[in-house]
């Protein structure tokens, strides 16, 4: 994992001091609040509906073990004794107050951590696959590239007022896409080209909201050292006729719809004729130096404990179905990924306790090298665990509320935190997640029914990624109350797609049934291979239709 | 008129006029034995009877193509950038241009919204004096000037980003 030099250091110490400054400021009136907003945003410090909200960044899922604990006493101190993970791999803080945030970004920085551009107008947090590094079929790790990126991006001091966000997501694998990069305003697929060159495939304009975009491809291969000045191109060309009169036709896929992605490509590559030779050009020894912070931990050397695992599965069957599902297959013989849900029923999607934090940090130490990370599915992962220890390990999870087996299923719900702290929000979302789970309570269904992503937004801004949901759910207000409508047929891997509008929305009390109902057409018409994508595709959303509004 | 704060942090008074774009039709208002900033597309139009006058510089809005002064932009004593709203980030792309790709080398001033919480990245692209909006407490312009001692990127600054400052 990357480690803070004296000049990070120096940098996060500074920031903090100038949030310091700037919060001073603002409470003693000299700031008006339109002037004191982007600061704030920027540091990630939101005014919610109930009180301010921090959003801490977690650069691309990564966390160590002092980090938990540092995240565990802060929310003990500053907060109500819990957090919660967000869809871009971040951490937030639901009760913070905003006189003591300058000190909650001290204490994050003596563990290297910060709050810098997880909102505003700005580039944001990179994100990527929480598998990184220890998948097998990775082109290149794409950690070292995230880093890169959140360098380049910190405090750019030309890119720090946007015409809105900028998110970016780096997907090492060709086979898979955790990290969902053609919904981001740039997604970059590492890839090789003919020569055996590290590069990338650049894809601009992907986004959720009103107008949900998958990303078309501007460039089909970028050479690895050009990655900073072709950003500082696309940026440039966003900063410059990205639209500000409309906040919401301010994103960059409405710059890249408006010019086409040829004629957007076009505007870009003119751009970076002028600069791809500037000292931005990245250098191998650059790329290297980064590279060095994310070496392999020191494995041991083993072979895959096939025979005892066998005979562990025999003998313990919910053990076996936990495997089953959480667990995925690690480039190093003897070693698995393992994947804690934090999605059990009665507790919010990505809800993390102190405590729990605490034993995380312990797992982690225990099991994990010392690290953790964050999904994207507001999980945790332990991406190095020996597999003669999973059967130890998961004994330990059902108590701590991380044993749920139900990774991939439809109870493993991508969910914003909705009207019930959200300012933003139409209407509430975990409630009814928290209905839906209630309802699929029996594993055995879920595990036949396979693989379903379902994700609940509370609204428009789709932080809950419903459009990309295989099911979708999004609240509505409707004269003052909450509905929600349903799609179908949305997914954010390699085959993106943005899911249909069912038809007319539905009464919170009612969402349970209509999922059930959706569930028992994919039931009734699927073949035996058929995931409910494959079946949604091949027979359309019709039936889904009839029987929902029979 | 303001006063006008140097990178340095010095402040000193302003001399130059601000000449706001005329009604269409009407004549520019350009007055006597002042030091005046004009809308640049006006002075590109009438170029061979402003250039290398001293006292004759210009300004551009944010929406404005700094492309259009290119090969002329020494030809100017100043160039004035407007932020019509300090959340308006298109003047900090406007003044690397100008720096860096037209090789401007005269002064380059920040005018309009102009807050504190902004001048340390309005120096970093190229800005060399400010025109603090005048509400704002201008003795406070040193420190908002140099909150961070370096940056991660290379900018107008500097030619070096960290990562190539780290490998020497």
């Amino acid at each position: 994992m990357y480690v803070y030099d004296e000049h990070d250091r120096k940098m996060a110490a500074e920031r903090v001091a100038q949030f310091r400054d700037q919060t001073q400021r603002a409470l003693a009136g000299e700031l008006e609040e339109d002037e004191f907003l982007p600061l704030r945003l920027q540091n990630g410090l939101y005014i919610q509906r109930l009180a301010p909200m921090l959003r801490i960044c977690v650069p691309y899922g990564m966390l160590r073990s002092v980090q938990l604990r540092r995240l565990a006493r802060i929310t003990r101190d500053y907060d109500k004794n819990y957090a919660h993970f967000t869809t871009r791999q971040n951490v937030q803080l639901n009760w913070p107050a905003v006189e003591n945030v300058p000190d909650i970004l001290a204490e994050l920085a003596e563990v290297e951590m910060h709050a810098n551009q997880t909102s505003g107008n700005c580039i944001r947090n990179t994100t990527t696959d929480q598998f990184a590094g220890v998948q097998a079929d990775e082109i290149a790790d794409p950690r070292p590239y995230c880093e890169i990126i959140r360098q380049w991006s910190t405090f750019h001091p030309e890119f720090a007022y946007l015409p809105r966000k900028f998110k970016v997501a780096v997907n090492a694998s060709e086979k898979t896409d955790r990290a969902a990069i053609q919904v981001h305003d740039i997604g970059l697929q590492i890839v090789r080209n003919d020569a055996g060159e590290l590069g990338f495939r650049v894809h601009v304009g992907g986004g959720l909201g009103r107008t949900p975009m998958v990303a078309p491809v501007i460039r089909e291969f970028l050479p690895e050292l050009d990655l900073l000045t072709y950003l500082e191109a696309v940026l440039r060309v966003y900063n410059r006729y990205g639209r500000r009169d409309n906040k919401f036709k301010a994103r960059i896929k409405i710059l890249v719809k408006a010019l086409t992605p040829e004629g957007f490509a076009e505007k870009v590559e003119s751009e970076w004729a002028h600069i791809k030779d500037s000292p931005t050009r990245l250098t191998p020894e650059a790329i290297e130096r980064i590279r060095s912070y994310f070496t392999e931990p020191d494995y041991a050397e083993l072979d895959n404990a096939t025979q005892l695992l066998a005979q562990q599965r025999f003998e313990n069957r919910a053990f076996d179905k936990w495997l089953q599902h959480n667990i995925d297959t690690h480039k190093k013989p003897g070693y698995a990924i393992v994947s804690l849900t934090m999605k059990e029923t009665g507790t919010p999607p990505g809800d993390v306790t102190d405590q729990q934090f605490e034993q995380i940090a312990d797992l982690a130490d225990e099991y994990s090298f010392g690290e953790a990370r964050v999904t994207h599915h507001q999980n945790v992962v332990l991406a190095d665990v020996r597999q003669d220890r999973l059967l130890e390990l998961w004994q330990q999870l059902g108590p701590m509320g991380f044993g749920t087996a139900n990774l991939h299923t439809l109870t493993d719900i991508i969910c914003c935190p909705g009207g019930d702290f959200c300012a933003l929000a139409n209407a509430k979302s975990i409630p009814v997640a928290e209905a839906i789970q209630r309802r699929f309570d029996d594993l055995d269904f879920l595990y036949d029914l396979g693989n379903i992503d379902l994700n609940i937004s509370g609204c428009m801004n789709a932080c809950g990624h419903h459009h990309v949901g295989n099911i979708g759910v999004l609240g509505v207000d409707k004269k003052g109350q909450e509905f929600y409508q349903v799609s179908l047929g949305g997914a954010s891997q390699h085959d993106a797609s943005i899911g249909k509008i069912l038809g007319p929305s539905f009464a919170q009390d009612d969402m349970p049934d209509v999922i059930a109902k959706i569930i028992d057409v994919y039931v009734d018409t699927r073949t035996e291979e058929e995931s409910f994508l494959d079946t949604y595709r091949r027979v359309g959303i019709t039936p889904f239709k009839e029987r929902v509004y029979a | 008129m303001p006063d006008i704060i140097f990178q340095d942090g010095s402040i000193r008074q302003n001399q130059w006029v601000v000449v706001f774009r005329p009604e269409s039709g009407e004549p520019l208002d350009i007055p006597e034995q002042r030091q005046v900033l004009i809308p640049a597309d006006l002075w590109v139009a009438n170029r061979e009877r402003y250039a290398g006058n001293e006292n004759v510089g210009v300004w551009l809005d944010s929406h404005d193509e700094p492309e259009t002064l290119a090969n002329h932009v020494n030809e100017l004593p100043l160039i004035a950038v407007n932020f019509p709203k300090f959340s308006d980030g298109r003047g900090y792309s406007i003044a690397r241009l100008l720096r860096e790709r037209f090789g401007y080398k005269n002064e380059l001033r920040a005018i309009g919204d102009v807050l504190l919480d902004q001048l340390q990245f309005m120096k970093r692209c190229g800005f060399d004096t400010y025109e603090l909006r005048p509400d704002k407490d201008i003795r406070k312009a040193v420190k908002s000037l140099n909150f961070f001692s370096q940056g991660y990127q290379a900018a107008t600054d500097t030619d070096l980003p960290l990562f190539r400052r780290r490998a020497s």
